[in-house]
């Protein structure tokens, strides 16, 4: 039984189909980079299994359940833009996420679990490499050590699901260097399934263990709207990663 | 150069930011003291030795009949229904602006509402408000409440609005309610424009509130000034609008300051 199933997904906004007949399965675990032109849907299917949007027609399953209609922390996502809270220290930004869950009346803890949760979240915040920004706020970070705090801000959430929206898109050649490395330690040691769309091909095989391509098939010179895109190609990755992968997985499960 | 191109350095900014007062002042009192020289008894342009004793008379000796400081006792009770009226008018802006602006089904209903009811010129029910609340404090009140929070209240749903809606996701996907993501995320982000918008909004409360107590009250700035004006006391008018004006400017210069002090995350208060 795989960890996520998309069953025939059609997306349409009034007569513009977005996305066809959509099928896939995803093991957990899977490293999924989803590459394709502007505008061919690769960001609504990221949408639909962050819950932000509903298929018109399908279905998508996460572990055998149908998926959630809205957000949720089983999914956490880190945006290309606006993904950390201006309002709130580097520090406060990671720790939000453990005090929101326990504390439904006003949001934040106090006392020896606010002291708990910041510790956890220094913790996390050192191992992406932001110790010595704790106390800054965001915009007086780069928008490297942005996406470092976005993406610590998801794990510490500690969900089966990542899902990444052109998350370096907007970040220099070198430092993209430096995140996929980040990504691709922190993938190594969760169980995580990530879901990354990106512009960039290269980047999309050297991290994936599947790449994933949206392509329309059908065109209709008359109405550009008729037709949406599918999973043109379906690729296998970086073996070795896909092999220590499944090692690790069978060595759990015994 | 072009003249877009041109910046005044430290010293020259200083003459030109006193340049205009210093014209205007000068243009008053040289037609004061033209007026004067013609006519002593002339009360329409009053000199500085004239000011000065009316400032002395309402300021600091104690009035007959009800043996206080007009000055302070105006100035104090005009300052309490501006704080009463613009402290009620920022709560309910806030929450009428965070309810329609953040939820759709709030928005819904509240917006279109909203907009019409920021159309009613409230100068114009002043009426209504002294028959239903009577004349007492209440309608001074209410007035400047029913002035500015549909403004207020506009502004905080379009600010509202402008939080990335990338922001509310990945709050919802570190486990926010409703609730907690509006305590936590959008009133942190929208208290410092509130404190903006209340600057902007300065201006509006002070006309109503003296408009309210030109109408029907026995104390207060606007009270005083609508009073002497039977008299033709220019000579306590013209200080009583300069100590307003400069109330109104510290309030301004106050809320600037809390926002940098209490938001220095938030950029807009730099500017």
């Amino acid at each position: 039984m795989s960890f996520i199933s998309v069953k025939n997904v059609w997306q349409q906004y009034d007569d513009q189909v977005v996305l066809e007949g959509l099928n896939l399965s995803v093991n957990e675990g899977e490293f999924c980079t989803l590459v394709g032109a502007s505008g061919c849907g690769k960001s609504t299917f990221l949408r639909l299994l962050l819950g932000q949007e509903v298929p018109s027609r399908g279905q998508i399953h996460l572990d055998g359940k149908p998926l959630a209609g809205e957000p949720d922390a089983s999914r956490g996502v880190v945006f290309q833009r606006y993904s950390v809270f201006p309002h709130l220290s580097v520090l406060d930004n990671v720790a939000l996420g453990l005090e929101l869950p326990r504390s439904p009346l006003l949001g934040r803890l106090f006392g020896t679990a606010k002291r708990e949760a910041r510790e956890q979240a220094a913790a996390l915040l050192s191992k992406v490499g932001l110790a010595h920004a704790q106390d800054k706020y965001p915009t007086q970070l780069s928008g490297g050590m942005q996406q470092r705090l976005a993406i610590a801000q998801a794990l510490i959430m500690k969900p089966r699901v990542l899902l990444l929206d052109e998350p370096f898109g907007a970040l220099d050649p070198g430092i993209r260097k430096d995140m996929h490395v980040l990504l691709l330690e922190l993938w190594r040691e969760t169980r995580l399934t990530v879901f990354m769309v990106t512009h960039d091909l290269s980047e999309g095989f050297n991290l994936g263990t599947r790449l994933l391509v949206f392509d329309k098939v059908r065109h209709d010179p008359h109405a550009p709207g008729a037709y949406g895109a599918r999973i043109t190609y379906d690729i296998p990755l970086n073996s070795d990663r896909r092999a220590a992968r499944a090692a690790i997985d069978s060595l759990q499960t015994v | 150069m072009r003249l877009i191109n041109r910046r005044p350095d430290r010293a020259s900014r200083l003459i030109l930011v006193i340049l205009p007062f210093a014209l205007l002042l000068f243009a008053y009192f040289m037609g004061s003291a033209t007026r004067l020289t013609e006519n002593p008894n002339d009360k329409l342009l009053p000199s500085a030795v004239q000011m000065t004793d009316a400032v002395k008379r309402m300021a600091f000796t104690e009035d007959q009949r009800s043996g206080g400081y007009l000055l302070w006792q105006d100035t104090a009770s005009s300052l309490q229904r501006l704080a009463i009226g613009l402290g009620i008018s920022a709560l309910l802006g806030l929450c009428l602006g965070i309810a329609s602006g953040i939820l759709p089904l709030f928005g819904a209903p509240l917006s279109p509402l909203l907009t019409v009811l920021s159309m009613v010129p409230p100068l114009a029910i002043l009426p209504i408000l002294f028959i239903v609340f009577g004349l007492g404090e209440l309608s001074k009140v209410m007035l400047i409440v029913i002035g500015i929070t549909p403004i207020l209240a506009r502004d905080l749903e379009q600010r509202a609005r402008e939080i990335p809606v990338e922001l509310l996701i990945k709050a919802q996907t570190l486990g926010a309610s409703t609730w907690t993501l509006i305590l936590r995320v959008v009133l942190p982000q929208l208290l410092p424009r509130l404190l903006i918008a209340l600057r902007l909004v300065l201006g509006s409360a002070w006309l109503f509130l003296i408009a309210a107590e030109a109408i029907a009250s026995t104390d207060g700035l606007g009270y005083r000034i609508f009073l002497v004006r039977r008299y033709l006391a220019m000579d306590v008018i013209l200080p009583y609008v300069v100590w307003i004006t400069l109330l109104a400017w510290l309030m301004d210069w106050g809320l600037k300051a809390l926002t940098r002090r209490a938001f220095p995350w938030y950029e807009g208060a730099r500017g």
